[in-house]
């Protein structure tokens, strides 16, 4: 009788022994050892001079420098992504004046370095020391001098973020380009305006196409704002640089900068774990990440 | 009596190829009217045109006595703006084969969307309208769930009850069980059985016969872009008067 065999299986939950994997515990071995060596040599060089490092690792300077760092990337950032959302909206409308204003706006901010940019904002105020606000060949309403508004600060800040708009209207139009069609349609059937789709329907899914490259973005712009070191803003690493131009400790200071970038890093790559599940929601698919085989040990 | 949808001399075209041909038609209201046809005869075509998905290029089209799309002044057209074909378009429920639910939203928060956001309903009296939908579709303990964690018949159900939030005049339906499996299209003809009884208009395009004789009014036979047969389904069914039909009933009958 089948059905009786069958029911002869117990129901328990099943504790079965897992398949080992002796591959693992060798490269284990190996990694730790190596990891070992490669820290114990770097410990016991004096010429690292980890003392130096520790006590500049919260210097004043440093730690100033830090935040100027910290802050540049979220305000660049920020401009970034409300200017990418803009343009990539604008980029798709059915309207060829507006999408071609944009398509002008990437070409133009792609097409020159970043570093360049940075100068030229520096230097605006070479170029036009004061702006009148007014009629064109009439009346004038406000003068502006620019020269006191555009600190080197706002100068770095608006290079990066107007250079980053270019790149992220380029990350959220795949996202939305990646959402389905019918999606829109289903919308629009429903007597919501193109705006209101976008808004409700396509930018939400697309997150979580657009999620992953901002997140590198970030990342990147974390580091790229130390650029602004040309202009003679204080930011981490020209803190840096300002100290070991009077003290000639170049390495001990480059590995201070080095592990603040890092730290921030690491920090960014957890946020964004965070925000890709959040985004997630939904979906079928089970994101892996790294993060998730981790996370739970260092708690 | 304004018909509900009248078209006349419907023509609509993607780059050189005419896909409807001159579709003349009128849908009275509460009427129930099946399409139906060979693949590739323009039924999908048509059915967006009424909603305004697709721009009609010659002809003249209308829902509940008011141009789809344009507005007339003497006679001069004028093209709508986005907002206005919008408001327009909430008198008009659409369903599709491919249910497009919003992935990212559960099946009460896909339904109160457009309450919400379009008809400015407040919240609470949109879900409450909205739960009761759902349980009419059958779906009162499936509220929470979002569309991937439910099944093609589910997910058309929900739809279904989207469309009707929005307290349309007229309900469109493309192939709605087509994509589904044959378990589950029985679910969702109930549902649209049970809406029929309703006094809604609803014009239908499907390959279910059974459901077009006994629910649908009228049965409109569309080939390669024009209306072949626009008969009672009895009349239809008994003895199909074109040729065309009667080849396409017996390949459909016939498995
Ligand atoms: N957006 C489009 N661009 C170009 N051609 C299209 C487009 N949409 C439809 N067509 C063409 O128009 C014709 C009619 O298509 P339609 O989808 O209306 O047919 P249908 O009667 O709904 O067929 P089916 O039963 O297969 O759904 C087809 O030849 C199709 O290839
Ligand atoms: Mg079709």
């Amino acid at each position: 009788m089948q059905g009786g065999a069958a029911s002869a299986v117990p129901p328990d939950e099943i504790k079965a022994i897992p398949v080992r994997h002796p591959g693992r515990w060798v490269a284990g071995l190996v990694v730790a050892f190596l990891a070992v060596a490669v820290i114990g040599s770097m410990a016991t060089n004096k010429r690292f001079g980890w003392s130096v490092v520790g006590h500049y690792f919260t210097e004043h300077t440093i730690v100033h420098g830090l935040f100027v760092t910290l802050e540049l990337t979220a305000a660049a950032m920020a401009i970034g992504i409300a200017l990418g959302v803009l343009l990539a909206v604008m980029r798709l409308s059915p309207n060829p004046l507006v999408s071609g204003i944009s398509w002008v706006y990437i070409w133009f901010f792609r097409g020159t370095p970043v570093l360049v940019q940075i100068l030229f904002w520096n230097f605006i105020g070479a170029l036009y020391p004061t702006i009148a606000i007014g009629i064109p060949f009439g009346p004038q309403f406000a003068h502006v001098n620019l020269n006191s508004i555009i600190t080197p600060f706002v100068a770095g800040m608006l290079a990066l973020g107007l250079n980053e708009g270019a790149y992220m209207s380029e990350i959220v139009r795949a996202g939305i380009i990646s959402v389905d069609e019918g999606q829109t349609e289903a919308a629009q059937a429903l007597g919501m305006t193109r705006l209101l789709t976008m808004r409700r329907i396509v930018l939400p899914q697309a997150m979580r196409v657009i999620i992953p490259p901002t997140g590198n973005e970030t990342i990147s712009m974390l580091k790229t704002s130390s650029l602004v070191s040309v202009i003679a803003v204080t930011e981490l690493l020209y803190a840096g640089q300002i100290i070991y131009a009077r003290t000639y400790q170049t390495i001990q200071l480059l590995i201070v900068v080095s592990i603040w970038y890092l730290i921030f890093t690491t920090v960014l790559s957890i946020g964004q774990y965070y925000l890709e599940r959040h985004f997630a929601r939904g979906s079928r698919t089970a994101r892996q990440s790294v993060f998730q085989t981790w996370l739970p040990f260092l708690r | 009596m304004t018909a509900m949808v009248k078209a006349e001399a419907v023509h609509k075209s993607f780059g050189r190829l005419e896909v409807l041909k001159g579709v003349s038609l009128e849908v009275d209201p509460g009427q129930v009217m099946c399409i139906l046809g060979p693949s590739g005869s323009g039924k999908t075509t048509f059915i967006r045109c009424i909603n305004h998905l697709e721009k009609i290029n010659a002809g003249r089209l209308w829902v509940d006595g008011e141009l789809v799309g344009y507005r007339q002044s003497g006679d001069k057209l004028y093209e709508l703006r986005d907002n206005e074909v919008a408001r327009k378009r909430t008198e008009i429920g659409m369903v599709f084969q491919r249910f497009n639910l919003f992935g990212h939203m559960t099946a009460l928060e896909n339904v109160v969307e457009a309450p919400i956001r379009v008809k400015k309903l407040p919240r609470e009296t949109a879900v409450r309208a909205a739960t009761d939908l759902l349980e009419r579709v059958g779906l009162a303990d499936k509220v929470d769930n979002y569309p991937s964690q439910l099944s093609g018949g589910q997910q058309q159900r929900v739809a279904i009850a989207r469309a009707l939030a929005m307290e349309p005049d007229i309900l469109l339906f493309d192939e709605p069980t087509s994509a589904l499996d044959p378990e589950m299209i029985g679910e969702v003809l109930d549902v649209m059985k049970g809406l029929a009884h309703t006094g809604i208009t609803m014009v239908v395009v499907t390959h279910e016969m059974g459901f077009a004789r006994e629910v649908g009014d009228r049965i409109v036979f569309m080939d390669d872009g024009r209306i072949v047969e626009d008969a009672a389904p009895g009349a239809f069914f008994a003895a199909p008067r074109s040729e065309r039909a009667r080849s396409f009933l017996s390949k459909i009958l016939s498995h």
